[in-house]
């Protein structure tokens, strides 16, 4: 996916908010630039990246059809690399089936690489086996998609939010319980309750409290909006963006939806067939797009490619929806 | 990732599907499988207090004695009420039952849930192993047991019940898969839960409907079992009652007496005709989509 063209602003110094060279460079710094990281945070070197993720490749192998016929594999990421700075907020878009979300439970280290490594603060947590990582359940945590899926359905909402804390053994949890639930927005009584009792929206406010509750420093949300309605999103999404600000969090937003992304982020990666092609600050990456791809996600032009890739309606309506400069972001 | 989605969505309905919205149709099966399977535990509890006379009282001057109002299902040809001895064959009926799924879910749902959470090629393995074992015959089981220990209800139960783990490992081993692959298990991980605690605490209560399900039904199968090797004498051992022994025994004289192989054939037929019923309407219960199915 090298871009075939020269680019204008390769000469100057390079972005942190990215690395290797598979993907069209960008200039410019990671958004407003690494926040204080705190006592003991960052990698070596204290200003490094607080997330970092080296030429990851995840192939999942095809279920065989054919008896003689080796399966064949799908390869969802192919070597990605990206730096995430304390204190960015970093989106991810791409279509689906780009990889993104794969992407995503590699870096909160849910599923394991077929090669290349993720690095939290400095410490490795590919290939790590699950005992060893609590620095990384302590400090990482992530909001799902689908909120009617992310929340156990035979489990009191108090359960749920707190379940982090018992996990990881800290004690207080009642007043945590508290004040999370005061932080999301939901009445105190919504801890005796079941996660059938309420809507979408409020289910994910319960993962969001729940994603909070051991005061992380990076949060990833894999799509927390695009399964709720229209008419809840632009709230949930301005929880988001208030707690990010109110506990200094970093962000790592993975979105089909580049109105939201841009709405969020200051840092943009651009996701397709499972690599990264374009990196760099929102502004520059939406306004002024290099690669191909990246002005064909904002110009949501239905082509014939399009087509004989199988790119539906619904996917060239979004794509128009993210370009629409009346459309209010 | 759309992939892992789809999965998501389709195994999270089953574990999730709630009885709200099928609180207004009736469910029959429930309904009337629960009045059959009730009047068996009836029976035997009231065994426990009260019968009509002593289940082993030999009174050989009233052999072959037609129902009659002291008699109410008549007596046996040692002059034994019938009506006593099919009380508290209900009880043997039950408790072999409650012991083998006891048994079989004991042993067989940590078997599951481990092959459902092992990595991918232990799973494999296990998996075969399983299937061998459910290959085997519970009943051949049983009539090996009975030959090594002695024939008795306990070794009976026993013996269905071990003949029924591969069962209980399959149906637990695939509710394991589908939990594992929901989300509210990845935000579990997340949150740094693994392990035990994971099967504990998310993967048992969300399988916990399926395995109520297969109990009933295993239940039914025990049960037939039981009477099975009792009628080939490799089960529970003259006096003690069981329908299965009672068929056999009323057998030898169905010449004389037809009527006596009557009594506990219906016993036979209600408790397992129940359990199933009973099975379909809490498999109705907890996942309408699978309605009307096997």
């Amino acid at each position: 996916m090298t871009d075939p063209t020269p680019h204008p602003t390769s000469s100057e110094r390079p972005a942190p908010g990215f690395r290797g060279d598979a993907h069209t460079r960008r200039g410019g710094g990671g958004g407003d630039g690494p926040r204080d990281d705190g006592p003991g945070g960052g990698g070596p070197g204290g200003g490094g990246p607080i997330l970092e993720v080296v030429d990851l490749v995840r192939s999942f192998r095809r279920p065989r059809t054919s008896l003689f016929r080796s399966p064949g594999a799908v390869e969802a990421l192919r070597g990605v690399s990206l730096e995430v700075r304390a204190g960015q907020r970093f989106g991810i878009v791409g279509e689906s089936g780009s990889g993104k979300s794969t992407l995503l439970r590699l870096m909160a280290a849910l599923d394991q690489p077929t090669s290349g490594t993720v690095s939290f603060r400095g410490r490795t947590v590919s290939g790590v086996p699950e005992r060893r990582l609590g620095f990384l359940r302590d400090d990482l945590q992530v909001v799902f998609q689908d909120p009617m899926g992310s929340l156990d359905p035979r489990m009191r909402v108090a359960d749920i939010i707190t379940e982090p804390l018992v996990a990881q053994g800290h004690g207080d949890r009642d007043a945590r319980l508290a004040e999370l639930l005061d932080a999301v927005g939901l009445p105190d009584g919504a801890g005796r309750r079941w996660p059938h009792q309420f809507s979408g929206g409020q289910r994910q406010r319960i993962a969001i409290a729940r994603a909070l509750s051991t005061r992380p420093r990076v949060l990833l949300a894999d799509e927390p909006v695009s399964a709720l309605d229209v008419s809840v999103r632009a709230q949930i999404l301005n929880l988001l963006a208030d707690l990010v600000d109110a506990y200094d969090l970093t962000l790592v937003f993975v979105s089909h939806d580049l109105t939201v992304v841009r709405h969020l982020c200051d840092t943009i990666a651009v996701m397709r067939a499972g690599e990264v092609v374009e990196t760099g600050p929102t502004a520059a990456v939406a306004d002024d797009p290099q690669h191909p791809y990246t002005r064909q996600l904002l110009g949501a032009v239905p082509t014939l490619q399009g087509a004989l890739a199988g790119r539906d309606a619904a996917t060239l309506a979004r794509r128009a929806r993210a370009d629409d400069p009346e459309e209010p972001s | 990732m759309s992939a892992a989605r789809d999965v998501v969505d389709a195994t999270g309905a089953p574990v999730v599907a709630g009885t709200d919205e099928t609180a207004g149709v009736a469910n029959w099966s429930l309904w009337i499988g629960g009045g059959l399977v009730g009047l068996v535990v009836v029976m035997a509890l009231v065994s426990f207090a009260w019968t009509p006379y002593d289940p082993y009282f030999v009174d050989v001057t009233n052999r072959f004695g037609g129902p009659s109002p002291t008699n109410l299902l008549g007596t046996d040809q040692f002059g034994r009420d019938v009506l006593s001895r099919l009380m508290v064959g209900a009880r043997t009926t039950l408790f072999v039952g409650i012991v083998s799924v006891g048994v079989a879910g004991v042993v067989g749902t940590p078997l599951g849930i481990l092959m459902g959470m092992a990595p991918a090629w232990l799973h494999r393995i296990l998996l075969r192993a399983n299937d061998l074992l459910l290959a085997f015959p519970a009943l051949l089981l049983a009539i090996m047991f009975a030959a090594v220990f002695g024939p008795s209800t306990a070794t009976a139960m026993v013996a269905i019940g071990i003949g029924t783990i591969p069962v209980f490992a399959r149906i637990a081993r695939s509710g394991t898969v589908q939990v594992m692959s929901s989300e509210y298990v990845l935000a579990a991980r997340s949150a740094g839960r693994r392990g035990v605690r994971l099967a504990v605490r998310h993967v048992l209560p969300n399988i916990a409907s399926l395995l109520l399900v297969q109990a009933s039904v295993s239940f039914a199968i025990a049960i037939l079992a039981e009477a099975a090797l009792s009628f080939l004498q490799f089960g529970t051992p003259s006096p003690i009652p069981s329908w299965g022994l009672m068929l056999f025994q009323a057998q030898s004289v169905l010449a004389v007496n037809p009527g006596l192989t009557v009594w506990p054939g219906v016993g036979i037929a209600v408790a397992v005709l129940g359990f199933n019923l009973l099975g379909d309407g809490l498999r109705d219960r907890f996942d309408p989509r699978l309605a009307g199915h096997q």
